[in-house]
């Protein structure tokens, strides 16, 4: 199934959907490179423009200008039918007038496989997805996960070039959505094929992607893999969507100083022109009695406000004096003394706060 | 809980007798061997059945009537199915005003659109034909296929029809594939209620009416009005018969389609 020559790679230029005269673009100018073989997830809040872009991937939206190329190839004027991309929906989109068999052989009975080749096919990806036994079933006679492993199957069965994926598992409790998004990571890795996701769950693209693009208001605000856009989120936006962040609007005073109200923090300064507003991540903040911060740290004061167990890690939530609120991760045991009320030193290392775009007006 | 439960059933057991009895009542005044509507009749025969076979006026109408159900059902599906699918791809207010207009026939009452119908065809002369009947009550049968085609349309998931594009399978095949079967016992219902409708009005057929275009309530009205005989009761059975029958058999046919893909593909 995994045949590296024919996985996709799309190239999306100055990709724009208008849906009336008057509205304001859903999606606006993006541009995209997919690579041949990649996860990639759109991640973004509803409206941000994730879905509309993979329904012009998939050919069912058309776009108002712009060009979406897949190896090379513009895809303008190729029908949804014809463009070999599997889809798997929120919804599963099983026919339910149809067996387990019969929607997986569904994609293979429009391409006119011989009988006995389809047969074999079907069997061999029921079974690869723990279905075997389930051909003469209805969808309505499956759970939830089975639903979805056939929604799967019978998107991969054909060999597509990319398999688009609409928030497949939004539907699911907690418990068999991780099951499932290992399913879904350990399928990518076995088919080498090129997945595009759509979510708008952060956890569920860190976990599953090689790259993340993180739509906001119809642009890609960023694209990088996990780490990279978690340590690094370039926007104030990618910072507060992807993980957590405290946020310290001030000013560069000069190269290595940066004053927030009356505190001055050392800084290497941002490397990005424009990038003016501070971000720690709460795993890098520690809370501190008065007095007694480590040397070289940067440290505002700020009142404890609420003390929760999260089992490995104790959460501390706490006002600054500008009246923001932010919050620091902890180990269970270098929290115990903190109690809600206290007055603190809430402190990181320098090297662990990083510099955003403040969010545009 | 129980006994709300129990006496919602005979209430509902009573409505269903209220409704049906009256027309059972029929059946035995058919078989009547007396020449009025006596009950309990006198003795037993099958002369009025003869009689509806054996005079010609009686059998015309019968074969009239089902000549038009049988042309109007088709042509109402058609329309009714194709608006359905056009209304909805409608903005909100063209869709509403679209659906009002289409389903009047069921609001107006039947003799100011029999008569309208009446006046215009005579203009045309389809007045008395079979062709004028057949158009007066398919406008009448329309609303008939549209209201469930339309509801199960709005029920349809639209990602159904994505996915089979997405499968590879051109607009026209994901449309017989999935749209057509998923919406089917919309489009039965549909054709069973025009059916009905078609084989059992009588005011747009009677004004219509004309020679070799009598349909069989036109036919009954007529005889009740000259000589009331037990023939009407004959008719009528076969009346209610024919229409049960259609319901009947499109029910049976559809449990064994569900058990037949059922089976299927073990």
């Amino acid at each position: 199934m995994g045949n590296e020559s024919r996985t996709g790679h799309i190239e999306i230029r100055k990709l724009r959907k208008r849906y009336g005269p008057h509205d304001e673009p859903a999606v606006d100018d993006i541009d995209l490179t997919i690579e041949s073989g990649e996860f990639i997830t759109l991640l973004g809040p509803s409206g941000s423009g994730k879905t509309t872009t993979l329904n012009m991937i998939a050919g069912f939206v058309q776009p108002t200008s712009g060009t979406i190329r897949l190896n090379d190839r513009d895809l303008a004027e190729v029908p949804t039918h014809k463009r070999n991309f599997g889809m798997v929906f929120q919804n599963y989109a099983l026919f339910p007038h149809m067996t387990v068999f019969d929607n997986v052989a569904y994609p293979l009975r429009q391409r006119r496989l011989p009988r006995e080749k389809m047969r074999t096919l079907v069997g061999d990806i029921l079974a690869l997805f723990g279905l075997g036994g389930m051909e003469s079933r209805k969808p309505d006679q499956l759970s939830g996960g089975q639903q979805q492993r056939v929604a799967l199957a019978r998107a991969v069965v054909f060999s597509p070039a990319v398999l688009l994926l609409d928030e497949p598992l939004g539907a699911l409790d907690r418990k068999l959505r991780q099951s499932l998004q290992a399913e879904v990571k350990r399928l990518h890795r076995d088919l080498g094929l090129t997945f595009v996701f759509v979510t708008h769950d952060q956890d569920e693209a860190m976990f599953l992607s090689d790259t993340i693009a993180v739509f906001n208001k119809g642009r890609v605000e960023r694209v990088g893999t996990p780490g990279e856009l978690y340590d690094d989120p370039g926007t104030l936006f990618v910072a507060g969507f992807l993980g957590e962040a405290n946020v310290f609007a001030g000013s560069l005073v000069d190269p290595t100083t940066y004053l927030w109200m009356d505190r001055k923090w050392r800084v290497a300064g941002p490397e990005r022109a424009g990038d003016t507003v501070l971000v720690v991540r709460p795993e890098k903040v520690r809370v501190f009695d008065l007095e007694s911060v480590p040397e070289g740290w940067n440290s505002t004061p700020a009142v404890v406000t609420d003390r929760s167990h999260l089992g490995a890690v104790c959460k501390v939530d706490m006002t600054f004096p500008d009246g923001s609120t932010g919050s620091a991760t902890m180990p269970t045991d270098a929290a115990v003394t903190v109690r809600p009320g206290e007055s603190v030193l809430a402190a990181w290392e320098p090297g662990a706060q990083a510099f955003v775009l403040p969010e545009q007006a | 809980m129980k006994a709300s439960r129990s006496s919602l059933y005979a209430v509902v057991f009573l409505i269903a007798l209220l409704v049906t009895v009256p027309t059972l009542f029929l059946i035995p005044m058919s078989l009547s061997s007396g020449t009025t509507f006596q009950f309990p009749p006198p003795g037993w025969s099958g002369r009025w059945y003869k009689n509806l076979v054996e005079e010609p006026e009686w059998r015309a109408a019968a074969v009239t009537s089902l000549k038009v159900a049988a042309m109007v059902t088709p042509l109402a599906l058609v329309i009714g199915t194709c608006a359905a699918f056009g209304l909805l791809r409608l903005g909100r207010r063209l869709r509403t005003a679209g659906l009002t207009t289409l389903i009047s026939p069921l609001v107006v009452p039947h003799i100011l659109l029999a008569l309208a119908i009446y006046g215009t065809f005579l203009k045309l002369d389809l007045s008395g034909t079979l062709q004028g009947l057949v158009l007066g009550q398919t406008a009448l049968a329309v609303p008939f296929v549209l209201i469930p085609v339309l509801t199960r349309l709005q029920g349809y998931d639209k990602s159904m029809t994505s996915a089979a594009l997405s499968l590879g399978a051109p607009p026209f095949t994901a449309f017989r594939t999935v749209t057509l079967p998923l919406i089917l016992p919309g489009i039965v219902a549909g054709g069973v209620f025009a059916f009905v409708a078609s084989f059992d009005e009588l005011v747009i057929a009677l004004l219509l009416q004309g020679p070799g275009a009598t349909t069989l309530p036109v036919q009954m009205f007529n005889s009740v009005t000259e000589e009331a005989n037990p023939t009407i009761s004959a008719a009528s059975t076969i009346l209610v018969v024919v229409v049960s029958l259609v319901i009947l058999l499109v029910q049976l046919g559809w449990i064994r389609t569900d058990q037949k893909a059922g089976i299927h593909g073990q």
